[in-house]
């Protein structure tokens, strides 16, 4: 793994509250990880990553990158072929029931008893990992999921949202320290999204680290704390969701001039401006850590050639064609 | 008690068994109206229409002589089922997941499913007998070997069911050990009639058959007599228990159907 994919040890930025934070212990810590499948099949290779406690971190890849062979192995479903993996210093294979204590898993699919109700699974799934009833814990979950109501109905007559819900609920039946969300808002409606992204920030503000996986870079973006990239079995990119919008992001500024230029003067040519709409609009593309000073510059120099301009407008690269550029050049 | 501590995870194999248990009462009807009907007809079937023109069988009616079989025919069937279905339905929904990613060790899943098992197929056992108690005279010369043949083999096919259970691929290969397997090995280990009854060739042949042994052993725990000694059947009973417990562990070690 090269440098620029290793977790930066510098501070990052709290986006809820702007604040500058001092980079938090390693919750879960991830050391040469390689997992070979008995059909030869590579699925991770080198993988090094430290997961801080007390993130959200958003690990986005294509179909069929590692996503979910990465978490099964921290959560104990698939055997390592080769590195270490520590969870609260625990490791997964010698000291796995203090390691899976820790931890809680949401997997993507919808896997849930359909006989059972919501009460009697989340007590199961409490008992599973070794801890004496709690109603009034279980209570409080069912109630922050909205299903207290539905709490003695079967689980089959419920609607695949709750279903969802259900499994988030015995996922936190056992008070982890760390909360895996494979795909949590696959399939389901823009209300639910919402409601599950408040509810993730709600979990992560109680303490509980946060690592998920998505297809939604848009859910990334609104979400994580740091940011992820797995490509063909490889960690290519970690980074502050924010020092990567500033890393990698593109900014656009176009100028809707009030005279046609039939092309763009010389003296502008530093810039690399582009003319486009038969001379109308002007563009310039810049990297966003440059914004500071390049387009106070290109303004004056405009005015000083007498461009006038009736109309302007930004736009940033969002996340996703930050991703997209990422995974293109891999390949 | 904190679950970071944990040395043994008995809140685990709680949850399991209980859950186990739950489905059994879901399906209650299933589990014991319908192999008591089943069991009440072979003692109208043997017991009264054919018995009464056979005669006894080492000086016991033979009503009461196919007592401790058909309990066991029973006790093989139900341990078998319930506990291949008990692992193979969480494999075939995919909630497996939680099992194998819980603080809980090979040990204390095996414990938890196979006891689950075991405890059904047990309580089966006794309601057939209680059953029987209704049709024949039924006398228990040794209780305690009864009850413990009862354990043990309750516990040996509900290993061997946890095994089918992660072996199988789908339901029908479920269906496949205890229906084609079981069950005519059942018929002719001597349920219905002594081996000694069959020509020699026969009977050398049936030695061969371990479930021979099981159901001798069983009867010799209600009348004192059997077709092979009671140690033998013993015996017999804890290799067949040392080799379920031996794939089991082997599952486990190598995640064979478990784990990739």
């Amino acid at each position: 793994m090269d440098a620029l994919t290793r977790s930066p040890p510098d501070a990052y930025e709290n986006r809820q509250t702007g604040v500058t934070l001092a980079p938090m212990p390693a919750v879960i810590s991830i050391a040469g990880l390689g997992k070979t499948y008995a059909s030869g099949l590579v699925a991770l290779q080198d993988i090094d990553l430290d997961i801080r406690r007390g993130e959200i971190f958003a690990l986005l890849g294509p179909n069929g990158a590692g996503k979910t062979t990465l978490i099964s192995i921290v959560c104990g479903i698939v055997t390592p072929t080769a590195g270490r993996v520590t969870v609260d210093g625990h490791d997964i294979l010698r000291d796995y029931r203090a390691a899976r204590a820790r931890i809680g898993l949401v997997p993507q699919e919808l896997y849930t008893d359909m006989f059972e109700t919501p009460w009697a699974t989340v007590n199961f799934s409490r008992g599973l990992f070794g801890l004496p009833p709690n109603p009034g814990h279980l209570e409080q979950v069912l109630r922050d999921l909205s299903l207290w109501n539905k709490r003695n109905d079967r689980i089959m007559t419920l609607s695949g949202g709750m279903k969802r819900r259900v499994l988030i609920a015995k996922a936190l039946a056992h008070e982890p320290q760390v909360l895996f969300l494979d795909e949590p808002t696959a399939g389901v409606d823009v209300e639910l999204r919402r409601d599950m992204w408040a509810l993730v920030r709600r979990l992560r503000d109680s303490g509980v680290t946060i690592i998920l996986t998505t297809h939604y870079i848009d859910e990334a973006e609104e979400m994580a704390d740091r940011i992820g990239v797995i490509s063909k079995g490889r960690l290519i990119l970690v980074e502050a969701k924010t020092a990567l919008m500033k890393k990698l992001g593109k900014k656009q500024l176009t100028l809707h001039l009030q005279e046609p230029l039939a092309a763009i003067p010389e003296s502008l040519g530093d810039w690399g401006l582009t003319l486009n709409n038969g001379g109308s609009d002007l563009e310039y593309v810049f990297d966003a850590s440059q914004e500071n000073t390049t387009i106070p510059m290109l303004l004056r120099r405009l005015g000083e050639l007498g461009i006038g301009f009736k109309d302007l407008n930004t736009r940033q690269s969002s996340l996703e064609e930050i991703f997209v550029s990422l995974v293109t050049e891999r390949k | 008690m904190n679950a970071t501590t944990l040395r043994f995870n008995y809140h685990a194999i709680l949850a399991i068994y209980k859950f186990e248990m739950a489905r059994f009462r879901r399906t209650l009807w299933q589990s014991i109206v319908t192999p008591v009907i089943t069991t009440s007809l072979y003692f109208v079937v043997f017991g009264a229409a054919i018995g009464a023109r056979m005669g006894d069988i080492d000086g016991i009616h033979y009503g009461s002589f196919i007592v401790p079989g058909l309990i066991m025919l029973s006790l093989f069937t139900e341990s078998l089922n319930n506990a291949s279905f008990g692992i193979h339905m969480p494999r075939f929904t995919g909630t497996i997941f939680e099992v194998l990613s819980a603080p809980v060790s090979a040990f204390e899943i095996v414990l938890a499913y196979v006891g689950a098992a075991a405890t059904k197929s047990i309580l089966l056992g006794l309601i057939i007998l209680a059953t029987a108690n209704l049709f024949v005279p039924v006398h228990i010369e040794h209780p305690l070997w009864m009850a413990g043949f009862l354990l043990l083999v309750a516990t040996t096919f509900s290993l061997f069911g946890f095994i089918v259970g992660i072996w199988a691929k789908g339901f029908e290969q479920l269906q496949f050990v205890p229906m084609l397997i079981i069950t005519p090995l059942t018929f002719l280990g001597g349920v219905f009639y002594s081996i000694d009854m069959l020509p020699d060739g026969w009977r050398t042949f049936s030695l061969f058959n371990p479930i021979v042994y099981v159901i001798s052993g069983f009867r010799w725990s209600f009348y004192g007599s059997a077709d092979v000694g009671v140690g033998i059947s013993l015996a017999a009973t804890l290799v067949f228990f040392l080799l379920c417990l031996g794939l089991v562990w082997l599952i486990f070690r190598t995640g064979y159907r478990l784990k990739s």
